[in-house]
Formats: C-alpha cells, sequence, structure tokens
C-alpha cells in the first residue's frame, strides 16, 4: 500500500525521506523519551478500556475528564505558591505538594467520570437507548465540558507551572535519563500495575468482569450493575487524574480548554492497538504508540511525520489483527 | 469494597512518595557527563537597550497647525479588535489613534475623523469589512492590515477602488508580488528579517551551530527559508513541527545530539512556548532565538524560566524607548507601547501629513504615498514601486527578569 504511494510521487520530489543515520544516533533518546509519553497514553488509554470493557461504549467524554485532572493541578499548585520558577523548598516539601496535586487531580477527574456517566449515559440506559444514541452523547458531553472550560479559562493555555527540574539520573546507551523520566514512566506503571491486579483479584474486580462478560447474569448472579459501571467510571477517572499530573509535570503549558483532545484520541487508539477492553492491552498500546511516533518521526524527518506513522502501523496492525495485539476482551481475560 | 478503594489509592500515593524520594537521593550523584548542548562560547550577556535616536527631522502628526479639510476626511483602521490576535490590533490602533489626536489638537481647522473595522485577524473574514470600508466615500486612506493572511486576501478589493493603505504588521514577502498599486508595507519583510536574524546568531551571539525548527505555517516556512539562506554552513539541522503540537522530544533529542549552541524557532509563541521550554528541561544552555511572531508577553507565561534564554528578532522599532511617544501613549491608554504601536503611528502620519498639504481625495493621497520620501518617529519612510520600504530596521529583542526589552538594530 505504502509502495504505491511511493511510486505515484513524481521521481524529482523530495517529500519523503528515509533518515536511517538519525535515527540510530538519536534511537535511544527517541525510545525513553516515547516511553515516558507513551506511559501518559497507557494511563488515559486505561479509562477508554475499563468503559469499553463493561458497556461496549466509547467513552469519547475521556479526554475532558482527563482535562479537568490537568486543571485541578493547576488550580492547586498556584494554591500552594508554585510559579513559572522551580520553588525554592525542600524536596519533601514539593513532594507534598505535588502529592496535593494528585489528589486534587484524581478527585477532579474522578467525579467528573463520575458526572458524565451519571447525567450522558445512566438516563439512557435507563430507557433502553440504541447504542448509536450514546456515541452522540458521549460526543456531546465532551464539547459541552470542552466549551465550558473555554468560557471560563478562555483561549489561551494557562500559565507554566515549574514542578521541579528533571536532574539527571543515570545514563544508558549514552543519553541521559532524567528523575522526571523515571518517576512518569514508573509511577505509571505501578499504577498500572495495581489496577491489573485489582481487577484480576478483587471482589469488585470479578464483578467488573462479570458485568463484561455478561452483564444479565451478573446481576442474576447478585453482582450490582449499576455499583459495578459507576466504579468503572471513577477508576478510570482516578488514572486520568493521574495521568494528568505527569502531562503537566511534563508540558506545563498543556493546560487549555482542547489540551485533552488529541491525547485522548491517541490513547483511544493505543487501547484499540493493544486490544480493547484489555487492562494489559493498554499498556502496551500506550507504549507501542509512543515509541512508533517518535521512531517515525526521526526517520522522516519532521513532526507531520509522527501521527501519519503511528496511525499507519494502528491501521496495519488491525489488518493482520482486529483485535488488536492482545486480543481479549475484559470479560475473558484469563483471571 | 469501599475500604479497598480508599487502600488502592494509598498504596498508590505511598509507591509515588517512596519513588520520588529515592529519585531526589539519587539527583545529588554526579555521573552527569553532559550530552547537553552547552553554551559554551557564546556570547549571551546582550546589553540592553535604553534609548534609541530618533531622525531629527521626523514629521509629526501635529503638523505646521494650518491645515484645512472638510470634517468629513476620514482615516480607517481595519484589522483584528477582537479574537485571539486582538492586542496586537490593540497597540496598532491606539498607535494611529494617538497620531490622530495629535493632529486634530493642533489643526483646529483640520478635523480628521477616525473609523474602526474589526476583522479579528481571520482571512476568512476580512473581506467584508474591508468592503464596507471601500464603500464610504468619506475613508480615504487606511492603516492595515496587520495580518499576512488577512492582507493577502484583500489586496484586491483595496486595488480595485484604487485605495491607498498601509500595512504596519504583515512581513510576507510575497505580498508585494501581486502587482497591487495601493499596498504600502510600513516595516521589513521577512526576506529581511531572516538574515537579519542569521547575522544576529552568528555574529552577535557568537554561535557557530545553529539548528533550525520551523513550524508548517506560510510565515514560518517562509522565514524558515530566508533564514537557512541567511546561516549558510552555520546551520547544523532543521526541523519542522506542527500547529497545536505539544511534545517536542523527537526534535529536541536531535538537537541536543546536534550539539547545536543556539536555536531558531521560525513560528509563533503557541508552540514556541512550550517548545523552548522542554528544551531547557532537557538540558540545552544555548539560546532560543524567535521572530516576532513569538515575541509575546504570552511566550514567557507559558515558556516559565525558560524564557531566560531567549532572544526576538522583529522588524518593528522599540516605540517604548522614543519618551515623546511612549508617555503620550501612556496618557492616553494606560498601557505602554505595544508590539507595532509606533508602526502604526508612524504610518497614520504619513496619511495626515498628506491630507494637510491639500491631498484630499484617493486617487491624490495615494500619489501622495508614492511619492513619499521623509522621516517618521520610528525610521525612514521611503517606498520602492512595489511598495516596498528601501532602507527597513531589523530590532533584536530579549527576555530580562520576566519582560521582553529592545536589545538594539540587528543584521547591519
Amino acid at each position: 500500500m505504502l509502495s504505491t504511494v511511493l511510486t505515484a510521487v513524481p521521481a524529482d520530489s523530495d517529500w519523503i525521506n528515509f533518515d536511517v543515520a538519525a535515527l540510530a544516533q538519536n534511537f535511544w533518546s527517541a525510545t525513553f523519551d516515547g516511553l515516558t509519553f507513551g506511559a501518559i497514553y497507557a494511563l488515559v488509554a486505561l479509562g477508554y478500556t475499563l468503559v469499553y470493557g463493561v458497556l461496549n461504549l466509547i467513552n469519547f467524554a475521556h479526554s475532558e475528564v482527563f482535562i479537568m485532572g490537568c486543571y485541578a493541578v493547576f488550580f492547586t499548585l498556584s494554591f500552594l505558591g508554585f510559579g513559572p520558577s522551580a520553588p525554592n523548598l525542600s524536596f519533601g516539601a514539593i513532594l507534598i505538594n505535588i502529592i496535593l496535586a494528585l489528589i486534587a487531580a484524581i478527585v477532579a477527574s474522578a467525579v467528573t467520570a463520575f458526572l458524565v456517566e451519571r447525567l450522558a449515559y445512566r438516563p439512557l440506559r435507563k430507557r433502553n437507548a440504541p447504542r448509536l444514541v450514546y456515541l452522540i452523547t458521549a460526543i456531546g458531553a465532551s464539547f459541552v465540558i470542552q466549551y465550558l472550560i473555554f468560557l471560563w479559562r478562555g483561549p489561551l493555555p494557562e500559565p507554566a507551572l515549574t514542578m521541579f527540574i528533571p536532574t539527571p539520573i543515570f545514563e544508558v546507551f549514552g543519553t541521559i535519563i532524567d528523575s522526571q523520566q523515571i518517576v512518569i514512566v514508573v509511577a505509571a506503571v505501578i499504577m498500572m500495575v495495581l489496577v491489573d491486579q485489582f481487577i484480576r483479584r478483587s471482589r469488585t474486580g470479578r464483578g467488573i468482569r462479570a458485568v463484561a462478560q455478561d452483564p444479565d447474569t451478573a446481576t442474576l448472579m447478585g453482582v450490582n450493575k449499576e455499583k459495578i459501571i459507576v466504579t468503572t467510571f471513577i477508576i478510570g477517572g482516578i488514572l486520568a487524574g493521574a495521568a494528568a499530573l505527569f502531562y503537566v509535570m511534563k508540558i506545563p503549558s498543556g493546560v487549555q480548554y482542547n489540551g485533552g483532545f488529541i491525547l485522548g484520541i491517541k490513547a483511544f487508539a493505543a487501547a484499540v492497538l493493544g486490544g480493547i477492553g484489555n487492562v494489559r492491552g493498554a499498556l502496551l498500546g500506550g507504549l507501542l504508540l509512543g515509541l512508533i511516533g517518535n521512531y517515525g518521526q526521526i526517520l522522516l524527518g519532521s513532526s507531520q511525520w509522527t501521527d501519519v506513522v503511528a496511525f499507519v502501523v494502528l491501521v496495519l496492525v488491525l489488518l493482520i489483527r482486529p483485535q488488536g495485539i492482545l486480543g481479549t476482551s475484559l470479560g475473558r481475560s484469563k483471571a | 469494597m469501599n475500604r479497598k478503594k480508599v487502600m488502592t489509592s494509598l498504596a498508590m500515593a505511598a509507591t509515588l512518595t517512596l519513588l520520588m524520594t529515592s529519585c531526589a537521593n539519587q539527583a545529588a550523584t554526579p555521573g552527569s557527563t553532559s550530552a547537553a548542548a552547552g553554551g559554551s562560547g557564546l556570547n549571551l550577556d546582550v546589553k540592553v537597550l535604553t534609548s534609541i535616536e530618533t531622525p531629527k527631522d521626523a514629521v509629526l502628526p501635529a503638523g505646521d497647525g494650518k491645515a484645512t479639510c472638510a470634517d468629513t476626511t476620514t482615516l480607517a483602521y481595519i484589522g483584528a479588535e477582537t479574537g485571539a490576535n486582538a492586542q496586537l490590533g490593540i497597540n496598532i490602533f491606539n498607535g494611529v489613534q494617538l497620531a490622530i489626536d495629535q493632529h486634530n489638537k493642533a489643526n483646529p481647522g483640520c478635523q480628521v475623523a477616525f473609523k474602526k473595522f474589526d476583522t479579528e485577524g481571520d482571512p476568512t473574514k476580512a473581506t467584508g469589512p474591508v468592503t464596507q470600508a471601500t464603500k464610504e466615500e468619506n475613508i480615504i486612506g487606511v492603516v492595515g492590515l496587520p495580518f499576512s493572511g488577512e492582507s493577502k486576501a484583500t489586496g484586491n478589493i483595496f486595488e480595485q477602488v484604487k485605495m491607498v493603505h498601509i500595512t504596519p504588521a504583515a512581513t510576507n514577502p510575497g505580498l508585494t508580488e501581486n502587482g497591487w498599486t495601493t499596498f504600502f508595507r510600513g516595516l521589513g519583510n521577512d526576506a529581511v528579517q531572516g538574515p537579519a536574524a542569521a547575522k544576529f546568531m552568528t555574529g552577535t551571539l557568537g554561535a557557530k551551530k545553529v539548528y533550525l525548527v520551523q513550524d508548517d505555517s506560510d510565515y514560518g516556512i517562509g522565514l524558515g527559508g530566508t533564514t537557512t539562506t541567511g546561516l549558510g554552513d552555520a546551520m547544523v539541522g532543521s526541523d519542522k513541527v506542527t500547529t497545536g503540537q505539544k511534545d517536542f522530544s523527537a526534535t529536541i533529542s536531535k538537537i541536543i545530539n546536534a550539539k547545536a549552541d543556539a536555536v531558531f524557532y521560525s513560528g509563533y509563541f503557541a508552540e514556541g512556548a512550550p517548545f523552548n521550554q522542554q528544551l531547557v528541561a532537557k538540558g540545552f544552555k544555548g539560546a532560543f532565538v524567535g521572530p516576532d511572531g513569538v515575541k509575546d508577553d504570552q511566550f514567557i507565561k507559558q515558556a516559565g524560566d525558560a524564557s531566560n534564554n531567549a532572544f526576538f528578532t522583529c522588524p518593528c522599532i522599540p516605540g517604548e524607548l522614543i519618551p515623546t511617544f511612549a508617555d503620550a501613549y501612556k496618557t492616553l491608554t494606560n498601557a505602554e507601547p505595544g508590539t507595532y504601536s509606533i508602526e502604526g503611528y508612524d504610518a497614520a502620519t504619513v496619511l495626515l501629513a498628506g491630507i494637510d498639504k491639500g491631498n484630499q481625495d484617493r486617487a491624490k493621497l495615494l500619489e501622495w504615498v508614492n511619492n513619499y520620501d521623509a522621516s517618521g518617529l520610528s525610521k525612514h519612510y521611503k517606498w520602492d514601486d512595489k511598495g516596498e520600504l528601501q532602507a527597513p530596521a531589523v530590532y533584536g529583542y530579549r527576555v530580562q527578569d520576566g519582560k521582553i526589552v529592545p536589545i538594539g538594530a540587528i543584521g547591519e
């Protein structure tokens, strides 16, 4: 497919170049940066995957659940006195402030997720609305939240806040790994492992899997379906809140009314790539999408290629494995 | 169940705590043979300019005070008054307003009216207000339009009615290649700014390896091209970014590996700010240089402390350093003159001087501007047959104590 595209281009055009040398030179830094961003995608992707698992619904408003977390981080940290300069505080104090911001983000995102479920989805479920209607309310909820934020905060991003200056920790293959990258990747992976274990081992987790597999039978077996659905939205919200903290840590000027939109689409793509409905698939998909985009951009020499490459790979993978890389859905995953 | 949820979040918070504390301890460990590009050999301590010389024979709006004209004589500003780019428009029309106020105060026999038309800076919305203005017979000259895109979209409308308009801010070089006889540019274009920026980086800053990053706008691509030519061998690499992009890690990785000591960002502040912030967070110690599209207070807000390494080039003159102008502007608006305020003031002055000399219809005023050869407060105004200034100046600016301050003319 790609080769036909290439031959269709006049020979004298140089719009597409493969810069293998640049990729070789930047391979490791691209890898670590890709993993850092991939970890953030993965946390957001889990929200899409969990909700899809129990409701077969793509929650398009999840990108706004995420951006509400970003605003919570911004307001908490500004309230605590953070500004454009890195704060002149002991590390312990900074840490406590960041944890407060994390808690605020988690609360804001979880509450947003809860409200979206309560206002946009539950009334439809009560009336047995067809699936298409959910899709419309999902997109509607997304726009409503986006433009409410616009009316409240205006079109410009919030001023940047610096939480801490990334310090080099160690060097791998000549590439410096800094404290920021380590914090993001390790914390994100720990959270995902906790969620994975929670779904696999806890009573609520079993409930979630039961509802995903067969809602009616699960209800007959004594599972409170409505409660499980709300819990699932809240877990997605908690993860989005954590992702929001890491995102603002990495991109302080990303707190903007439509700042969640592109990230949401990528996280959704990550969920599909890994196998939608699959918790481990979301992790794998997120990391892969982060890596592929970065490699593609360096190989082809401009940022316009990042998304082209990422989505071409997505399409190719889905052509071969329509169910995604790990494939199995939440309900059928081996517990 | 609830209890478990609480436990889980507690566990998460606790792990994060442990994790970050351990990072804190390790952070002190050296082991950082910085692969980051260094600023060695760069001259970043560029002196701030505190005054500029104004041409001694500068034409002022007041004139000789003896002018007479019909009291229907009207000048117009057409450009952004609202929208995302409103601030630039406000800077300009306040400059125009000041010139007209000074003129009318000094000339009781000639009270020129002033009208404003809002385009929001948007090419798709600009044709309406421009058509409306050209239909008003009393309007004989226009200051505008500020942006390149909207100027391109509306140049033909002015041309059809032979109405003179002086843009105080549009810098795309292609605008004067349309054969328009009514379009005049009151500042240098990007074919001047690019080479001046290149000379500034390799000369004044002493950069040996410059990395060029451009966005996907007409402005960014055009200016990127002229800067590339100006840089020649000093350019060690280039990359392209996208409007709306937030994560620049791949581009930054290439810059760090190329060991560049200066980066030129050809685009606007919306992407330039997060780009520079991430660049500095990755250990870049060199200079960040951006054009007039990046020279905005929003850049400092969104890049935070990273903006301390930033320099700007701009074909705009620092009006805040001309005391008579700055004081009068402050009295009128309660604000400091902004980017392009003085250009708006000077453009209006050219038109007002024409009216005072009796050029009080569209044809005569156009003829007047065509033959104009005199100094304004900011620079000398004499246009070639395409409508370009013959000796435009480009100024350098830098960030100091969270403010953008001028450092003098560059590229000479």
